[in-house]
């Protein structure tokens, strides 16, 4: 299926959350994700289905004033 | 000595952490800058890339507390999301609460600023509002559960200094148990200084140290100050007076001229 991964659409397999960032190149990485604008807490990314045309945030630690 | 949220600092200045000529020269003026507290924020990164994970390193071995901040957000959505991603990514529930409501003034939209601070005290946040010099939308936040109020200087990166002195004044003399940090505008040691001299409890700025030429010289000399303007305040500042006084005494001056 077709999703958006921080604003750039790509094809992914995965179903959830947490294999989508597996399938991404995010393995045990120091990231945050959101769903369609709202927070997915680390630990529900396992049971967070996606679905086609979804948009998926997944941001890192940045410098910022 | 300052207080926030429960936690007593000694250094009143907080430092950010962007656009420094190289994480490295980012450390060390973090360092030279006794600093206790650095902002940071969340961004996007690509798969496979390791840049997040290694400035997270960098930060941690400063062994300084962490703001995070919800900078570029328009929306109390945005915002709030952005919180929450934060505090799961930082480890923190502080936040430094950005709400822009122009995107070219980088003007803070007051009322979701307002509604996103009840939003996230609500949830647990400890919420350091980046807000203007208004005494009332200071009141709001301060009833949403703030307890900082952090006022801009100037429009974020200017370097313009304090542009509405009489509004800072009145802020402090109306909240005076409510920890102050003038946040944005600060261009020179000497704005903050004064903001210090004001009665502000501490100043937070990045870009005039950052871009600085030298900018772990420019962080001592911020650090130097703000002690120098918060030990002004503590002195009592004379009263400036439209007369003349000598500071010398006439009387027992000798005749010469006679």
């Amino acid at each position: 299926m077709r999703i958006i991964v921080n604003g750039t659409p790509r094809d992914v397999t995965g179903r959830v959350l947490s294999e989508i960032l597996v399938e991404c190149g995010y393995r045990h990485r120091h990231v945050a994700t959101a769903l369609n604008g709202e927070f997915v807490h680390q630990h529900l990314r396992q049971d967070t289905a996606v679905r086609p045309g979804d948009r998926v945030e997944i941001v890192a630690p940045n410098a910022g004033g | 000595m300052l207080e926030f949220y429960g936690k007593s600092f000694t250094s009143r200045l907080l430092l950010g952490t962007a656009r420094y000529p190289s994480p490295s020269r980012m450390a060390e003026a973090v360092r030279a800058s006794s600093t206790e507290i650095v902002t940071v924020s969340l961004r996007r990164e690509a798969g496979g890339s390791s840049a997040g994970q290694k400035f997270w390193e960098l930060i941690r071995s400063l062994d300084v507390s962490i703001l995070p901040n919800t900078a570029g957000c328009h929306s109390v959505r945005e915002a709030v999301s952005t919180a929450q991603m934060a505090r799961e990514l930082f480890q923190t529930d502080w936040i430094k609460l950005e709400v822009i409501g122009d995107a070219d003034s980088l003007h803070p939209d007051t009322s979701g600023l307002v509604e996103a601070a009840r939003i996230l005290s609500g949830d647990g946040f400890r919420v350091f509002p980046y807000t203007t010099e208004d005494l009332v939308v200071a009141e709001k936040l301060l009833q949403a559960g703030c307890e900082v109020l952090m006022p801009w200087g100037a429009p974020i990166g200017t370097g313009r200094g304090l542009n509405n002195e009489y509004g800072l004044r009145t802020l402090r003399s109306r909240f005076g148990n409510v920890p102050i940090v003038v946040d944005a505008g600060i261009g020179l040691p000497s704005h903050a200084a004064r903001a210090m001299e004001l009665g502000c409890d501490a100043v937070l700025l990045n870009t005039a140290v950052a871009r600085a030429e030298d900018p772990v010289a420019m962080a001592r000399a911020f650090a130097g100050a703000v002690a120098a303007g918060r030990d002004a305040y503590l002195a009592g500042p004379m009263e400036p007076s439209d007369m003349p006084h000598p500071s010398t005494t006439p009387a027992g001056k000798a005749d010469l001229d006679g």
